[in-house]
C-alpha cells in the first residue's frame, strides 16, 4: 500500500525526468553518429564522422577560442567585481540596502531584454555608451561590426547582468565570517587590509569555489544575450560552443553534427561538475 | 526596498553535501545588526563615491530604457543626446500593440509562468514527500535519478525534445512549451533537504490521528515549509518568465508567443531603426518581473542563497 502511494507521489516527476531528460540524453548520443537534418525522415549513420569533422573544421579553433575568452572573462570578471562589490556593500554605508537592491536587479531580468537594451546603449552613433566614452575623450569603437569589440560588448553585458548575483552570494558568505575573529585580529593590531587578506578571504574559500563552478556552468551555457545582440556574428566572432549548437541544429539544420557538438560541451560540463563533487566530498574548504 | 540577507552563520558547514542545510528564513533572524555584524569600518568618502558609481552603472541603463521608450525618433537620433523625452505620451507602446498582440503575449507569459511553476512545485513537493516519508525498495535509485538530472544541461536534450514535441504535433501549442520543462530536479532536491529537518513526531501524531499521506502533506508538511516553498517558487517563476530558447523554438505563431519571444520578433520586424518602439517592448518584458522583485526580494534572495548553500 505504501509502495503504491510512493509511486503515485514520486512517479509523475520521475516519469517526466525519464522522458524529457534521460531519454533525450541517450538519443543525443545516437543522433551524434548520424548525418541527419532536423525534421528529415531519413538519416545516414556516419559513426564518429561528426566528431572527426568537428575536430578538422577550420572554424573549430576559432569557436573554442571565443568560448574560452568569453568564459574566462565572464567568470573571472564577475567573481572579482562581485567580491569587490560585496566588500563595499558589507560596510556600514547609509543607503547600502538600496544599493544592494539596484545591483541585484539586473539578474532577475530576461537575458533577451537585457541584450536588447544594451544593444541600444552600444549604438555607435546614438548610443549612451558613445556619449560616455566621449566624456573621457574616447571615440566609440564599432561595437556592432568589429569582431573583437562585439565580443567585448557581449562580455560587458553578461557581467552587468550577473555581477549582482555573485555579490549577493558573497555578501551572504561575508555575514558568516564570525565577528569574534575580526575583533581578535583587531585586538592583535592587524590592519583592516591584513584582516581582509588573512582572515576574511580564506574564510570565503567555499563561497568562491561554489561561485566559480556555478558561474562557469552558466557562462558555458549562455545563449540569450548573444542571441539578442549579435546572433553569433559579425563573421562568427561571438559564436560560442553553445551558440554553435543552436546554429547548426536550428539554422543550418545539421542536427547530427550539432548533437556531436552538444555531446562535446556536455563532456566539458560533466568534467567541471565532477571536479566540484570531488572537492565537496573531500571537504576541502580552506 | 532594502535587501536583507538571510543569516547563514553555519555556511561553511552546510556547504558539504551531508549536513542538512539551514533553509534561510526571512523574518526576524534575517535582520542585520549593523553595529556588530557588518564590516569593521564605517564608510569613508571613497566608499560612498564607489557606491554611487556602482549604483549608477547598474541603474542608469534601466532608466535610459524607460526614457527612450517615450522618445520620438527625432529625440532618439539627436546629437548631443537628449536625456528626457519631450513628453510621456505612450506612442511607442501603442506601436508595439499595433505590431504584436501584446495583451495576448502578456497573458501567455503570465499563464505559462503560473501554471508552469505551479505544476513544477507540485511535482517537486510530492516527489520529495515520497522520498523522505515513504518506504520503497528502490528509493535510493529514485533519488539518484533526481540528483543526476541536475547535471544534464538543457542544450543536450533540446534537439531530441524538439523532435519529440514535433512528432506529437505539439509545435505551436501551450503544452509543447510547458510539458518538457515540468520535471523538477532542483526543487525536489531542495524540498527533500528541508523535509529532512522537520520534526518526525508531529507527523507520527498526525498518522495516529488517522491522517493519510495526502492530508499529512497538505495539512502538516506544507505549512511547516512555507518559507522554502515561497523561495523555490519565486526562483522558478522568474526562470519561467525569462525562459527564451525553448518557447522560441517551439512557437512561431505570434498568438502563442511569450513576451521575450515576441520581443525578438519585433526586433526582426522593425529592424534596428526604431529604438523607441523596441525599448517600449523591453520595458513591457522587464517591468513585471522588476515589480515582483521589488516587492518580494527577500523571499527571492532566500531562494537563491538556499541554492548556494546546498550547491
Amino acid at each position: 500500500m505504501s509502495y503504491l502511494t510512493f509511486i503515485a507521489l514520486a512517479g509523475p516527476n520521475v516519469a517526466l525526468l525519464v522522458v524529457f531528460v534521460y531519454k533525450p540524453l541517450v538519443q543525443s548520443f545516437q543522433y551524434s553518429t548520424l548525418q541527419w537534418n532536423i525534421g528529415s525522415p531519413t538519416a545516414r549513420s556516419v559513426g564518429l564522422g561528426n566528431y572527426v569533422d568537428w575536430f578538422q573544421d577550420p572554424r573549430t579553433p576559432e569557436i573554442l577560442t571565443t568560448t574560452a575568452i568569453f568564459t574566462i572573462t565572464t567568470v573571472g570578471g564577475s567573481l572579482v567585481l562581485g567580491l569587490l562589490l560585496a566588500l563595499l556593500l558589507n560596510q556600514r554605508l547609509a543607503g547600502r540596502g538600496i544599493a544592494r537592491t539596484v545591483a541585484f536587479a539586473p539578474y532577475v531580468l530576461s537575458g533577451i531584454a537585457v541584450g536588447m537594451l544594451w544593444l541600444f546603449i552600444f549604438d555607435p552613433r546614438y548610443g549612451l555608451m558613445s556619449t560616455v566614452l566621449a566624456w573621457i575623450g574616447l571615440n566609440s569603437p564599432d561595437w556592432y561590426n568589429d569582431g573583437p569589440w562585439a565580443l567585448a560588448m557581449v562580455i560587458i553585458v553578461y557581467l552587468w547582468k550577473n555581477i549582482g548575483y555573485v555579490a549577493l552570494i558573497y555578501l551572504a558568505g561575508l555575514q558568516a565570517v564570525p565577528q569574534d575573529l575580526r575583533d581578535a585580529a583587531a585586538l592583535d593590531g592587524a590592519s583592516s587590509r591584513r584582516t581582509l587578506v588573512s582572515i576574511v578571504l580564506p574564510l570565503l574559500g567555499p563561497t568562491t569555489f561554489f561561485l566559480s563552478v556555478t558561474t562557469l556552468l552558466s557562462s558555458l551555457q549562455s545563449f540569450d544575450i548573444i542571441h539578442a545582440m549579435t546572433k553569433g556574428g559579425p563573421l562568427g566572432s561571438t559564436t560560442t560552443l553553445m551558440y554553435q549548437i543552436y546554429q547548426e541544429s536550428f539554422v543550418s539544420g545539421r542536427a547530427g553534427y550539432a548533437s556531436a557538438v552538444a555531446t562535446i560541451l556536455f563532456g566539458i560540463l560533466l568534467v567541471i561538475t565532477l571536479v566540484q563533487l570531488k572537492f565537496v566530498e573531500r571537504k576541502v574548504h580552506y | 526596498m532594502s535587501l536583507d540577507l538571510p543569516t547563514r552563520a553555519d555556511h561553511q558547514k552546510t556547504a558539504s553535501a551531508n549536513t542538512p542545510p539551514r533553509t534561510p528564513r526571512g523574518r526576524g533572524e534575517g535582520r542585520e545588526r549593523p553595529a556588530r555584524r557588518s564590516g569593521a569600518l564605517p564608510g569613508t568618502v571613497a566608499s560612498y563615491v564607489t557606491m554611487v558609481v556602482a549604483v549608477a552603472v547598474m541603474s542608469v541603463p534601466l532608466v535610459w530604457m524607460l526614457f527612450a521608450s517615450f522618445k520620438q525618433p527625432d529625440e532618439i537620433y539627436s546629437i548631443p543626446l537628449q536625456w528626457l523625452p519631450g513628453s510621456f505620451a505612450p506612442d511607442n507602446y501603442a506601436q508595439v500593440a499595433d505590431t504584436l498582440p501584446i495583451g495576448r503575449l502578456f497573458l501567455n507569459s503570465l499563464g505559462l509562468t503560473i501554471v508552469g511553476s505551479g505544476l513544477k512545485m507540485l511535482l517537486g513537493l510530492c516527489c520529495a514527500y515520497a522520498l523522505v516519508f515513504l518506504e520503497f525498495p528502490g528509493k535510493k535509485i529514485v533519488f539518484g535519478v533526481v540528483i543526476f538530472a541536475l547535471l544534464i544541461p538543457q542544450q543536450i536534450t533540446i534537439i531530441p525534445n524538439y523532435t519529440l514535441v514535433a512528432s506529437l504535433g505539439w509545435l505551436n501549442t501551450y503544452q509543447g512549451i510547458l510539458v518538457p520543462g515540468l520535471a523538477s530536479a532542483f526543487g525536489t532536491f531542495l524540498f527533500r533537504q528541508h523535509f529532512l529537518t522537520l520534526p518526525v513526531s508531529i507527523l507520527e501524531a498526525a498518522a495516529l490521528d488517522g491522517a493519510g499521506h495526502w492530508r499529512r502533506l497538505w495539512g502538516f508538511v506544507l505549512p511547516m515549509s512555507l518559507p522554502t516553498i515561497a523561495a523555490v517558487g519565486l526562483v522558478s517563476m522568474v526562470a519561467e518568465w525569462n525562459e527564451y530558447l525553448w518557447p522560441f523554438l517551439v512557437v512561431d505563431n505570434a498568438e502563442l508567443m511569450t513576451l521575450p519571444v515576441g520581443l525578438t520578433l519585433l526586433q526582426n520586424v522593425d529592424g534596428l531603426n526604431n529604438w523607441g518602439v523596441l525599448m517600449a517592448a523591453t520595458v513591457l518584458v522587464t517591468a513585471p518581473i522588476l515589480a515582483v522583485f521589488l516587492v518580494l526580494q527577500r523571499r527571492l534572495v532566500a531562494g537563491l542563497t538556499a541554492g548556494a548553500v546546498t550547491g
